[in-house]
């Protein structure tokens, strides 16, 4: 009973949210954005695939989630015009297997070596299809790209996918079945062969497995969910852009997957969540949005390897031995979160101030950071911030030595009462 | 008595240097061999050419009447040879228990299959639990590899060895740099996995060598000088020259 709790418990709560979240947020605005998560949400648990359970880094994975969004939209301009019919519900299907086609060809000379071998033929494909989206333009049609209509007959329960709460539920019912797929995929063989040539690819040529056919394999699925995710792109904004194909999208899909961990397989989700909301109310409110997602990559990848989710579950052995044990952290970690916010508030605003001055869009000195107009001639408001930020810097020299040190206090302490 | 393994003429060369110098060797069916020799006479080189990791330079490999030479290290073992290594060569970030299974995988017939749960898989799952047994590691069952002793290291090497249901099995060192209890605990872990089957080992301690082998072939700057039993081994001559006395130790 517990045990059916805990294995069918959160994809329970999954479902319920998928369903009841657009009830909470109806605004257009929101639903674009539900629908957008929905779509990274695939796309990192398939980046993840690689990443994190077979230990490949790609530079290029956009490749296999744009060139099946401009088959979709193809797909859809065709039923348009009535050469063929196709349901709509089912063209995600279509774009998984113009991934695979794509996965199972490139796969087999990418994945013949791993590490900076593969990293370099991923990031060559990339650019390789972004080079062709400007040139094959029958196909790709060059900066343009490629537009179309989703809404066409017969109108299943007269469901026309027009409005955008219909295409919410279509790509909301599409996450919740690839990510139970992908999820089930973790504990098949082929998931622990693949873990196994992650953790040591020599080891696994000596039980049997050929390395390259594991990688080969787990790239294959892998390029499938990418696609899957990509005709849902193409069948939410119904355009497809070169954009789609290229070194922004990968990098895209390796910073949520890589910010919201690769240990666990909730970690992609959490960096696809909050990146895509991130990434669609930020980057109307600042130019400097990319730098900050940058810069966060950074920090994650220095301090923080494990991700948003490895942040979380370290602390599931505390838990497991007292939970009061997690009380005594409380402080140290507010006050190192204060810190953090103070540093963080004296940087932005200080970013955001020379992003103006610099900038060409500029009608005149005044801007508004964090919903206060400012003069950025004036010395005061850089005056400000710079306290702002010395100040967060000088309490973290303090806050943040205090929060290892009551955590290796706590940890040593846990261990000694597991084994005493 | 038949050969099980069988090497002839086997050189191999890195660049102008020659490390195994026409090596002729046949392991019999059944019998439990070790390899001796100083050090850089070419044991572990020798362990890489049968397994497939190293190309050969020249010669042949049979592994029954099948000529092995020069293919990749999991189709060999997929003709029921498995090895283990000098340096501990576990998955670090996998549990105990993934280690043993992952081992025992395509022997068992699940090959690549992402289509079954891992854990309905009765035969994998009895497997698994039975060498995890017999190698003492059951109560470190879900413990990440990384994490367990050197010793416990050591063992979990054997068991994953073991999970391909090897005709041969091959230790390189498979004790060193253990203490004594724990070198005692190693020699009866290998006497018992090794029964019915055929093993050959390096290994520099001689109380073990001694211990468990049936034959000995002494390595000598990439040629073996002598294969014979331990009493004749220990009696000849030339050994004793190569050795220098330290087979006494």
């Amino acid at each position: 009973m517990t045990r059916g709790i805990r294995l069918f418990g959160p994809w329970a709560l999954l479902a319920l949210l998928m369903l009841g979240l657009p009830t909470l947020f109806d605004s257009s605005f929101a639903l674009t954005v539900l629908s957008l998560m929905g779509v990274f949400i695939i796309f990192s648990c398939a980046y993840n695939m690689l990443l994190g359970q077979g230990g490949l880094l790609s530079f290029g994975h956009a490749v296999y989630f744009g060139i099946a969004g401009y088959c979709t939209i193809h797909l859809i301009n065709a039923v348009e015009d009535e050469a063929i019919w196709f349901p709509l519900t089912l063209l995600p299907l279509i774009g998984g297997l113009v991934g695979l086609v794509l996965g199972v060809l490139i796969g087999f000379v990418s994945t013949r070596r791993a590490g900076t071998t593969f990293a370099m033929i991923s990031l060559g494909f990339g650019e390789l299809f972004t080079a062709m989206t400007l040139v094959l333009l029958t196909f790709f049609n060059g900066e343009d790209g490629v537009q179309g209509n989703r809404v066409y007959e017969p109108r299943p329960l007269g469901i026309s996918f027009g409005p955008e709460i219909e295409v919410y539920y279509l790509i909301a019912i599409w996450t919740f079945i690839a990510t139970a797929a992908m999820y089930a995929l973790t504990r098949t063989p082929f998931g622990r062969v693949s873990n196994a040539v992650r953790d040591n690819p020599e080891r696994l040529e000596f039980i049997g497995y050929s390395t390259h056919r594991v990688r080969w394999l787990a790239f294959a699925l892998s390029s499938f969910f990418a696609g899957l995710a990509g005709a849902l792109h193409a069948i939410n904004y119904e355009h497809v852009g070169f954009e789609t194909v290229g070194v922004q999208t990968s990098g895209l899909v390796l910073f949520m997957t890589y910010i919201g961990g690769i240990g666990s397989f909730l970690g992609p989700i959490v960096g696809a969540v909050l990146i895509s909301y991130l990434n669609a109310s930020l980057s109307d409110l600042t130019e400097a949005w990319f730098l900050y997602l940058g810069l966060v990559f950074v920090l994650t990848v220095m301090f923080a390897p494990a991700g948003l989710a490895g942040l979380i579950t370290m602390h599931e052995p505390l838990m497991r031995v007292d939970r009061s044990l997690l009380r005594r952290l409380a402080l140290p970690y507010l006050a190192a979160i204060a810190t953090t916010l103070l540093i963080a508030a004296g940087a932005i605003g200080l970013i955001e101030m020379v992003y103006h001055l610099t900038s060409d869009l500029a009608f005149d000195s005044k801007t508004t950071v964090f919903w206060i107009e400012l003069d950025t001639e004036a010395p005061w408001p850089w005056i400000g911030f710079a306290v702002l930020l010395g100040a967060g810097l000088l309490a973290a020299r303090r806050t943040y030595p205090q929060v290892s040190r009551i955590w290796d206090a706590t940890v040593a302490e846990a261990r000694a009462r597991l084994l005493g | 008595m038949s050969a099980l393994l069988k090497l002839s003429g086997l050189r191999k060369n890195f660049g102008p240097t020659e490390i195994i110098r026409g090596v002729d060797l046949e392991i019999e069916d059944g019998e439990r061999h070790a390899i001796i020799g100083p050090n850089g006479a070419g044991k572990s080189t020798l362990f890489h050419l049968i397994s497939g990791r190293y190309d050969v330079t020249a010669g042949h490999i049979h592994l029954r009447e099948r000529e092995i030479t020069n293919r990749a290290p999991y189709e060999i073992n997929r003709m029921g040879l498995a090895r283990s290594f000098q340096v501990t060569n576990i998955f670090p970030k996998m549990t105990v228990f993934e280690n043993i299974l992952v081992g025992v995988l395509w022997e068992m017939g699940a090959r690549y299959a992402f289509w079954r749960f891992v854990s309905r898989d009765k035969a994998v799952q009895a497997r698994t639990a039975e060498i995890l047994e017999r190698t003492g590691m059951a109560d470190r069952r879900d413990v990440p590899a990384g994490l367990l002793s050197y010793a416990d290291q050591r063992a979990l090497e054997i068991a994953i060895t073991l999970g391909s249901n090897p005709d041969l099995i091959m230790l390189d060192e498979p004790t060193a740099g253990m203490s004594r209890s724990e070198t005692q605990y190693a020699v009866d872990l290998i006497r018992d996995v090794s029964e019915q089957k055929t093993l050959i080992m390096v290994e520099h301690d001689m109380g073990v060598v001694f211990d468990l082998a049936d034959r000995i072939s002494v390595l000598v700057y990439g040629e073996v000088i002598a294969t014979d039993t331990p009493a004749r081994i220990r009696a000849n001559q030339a050994v004793q020259e190569a050795y220098l006395g330290t087979m006494e130790d």
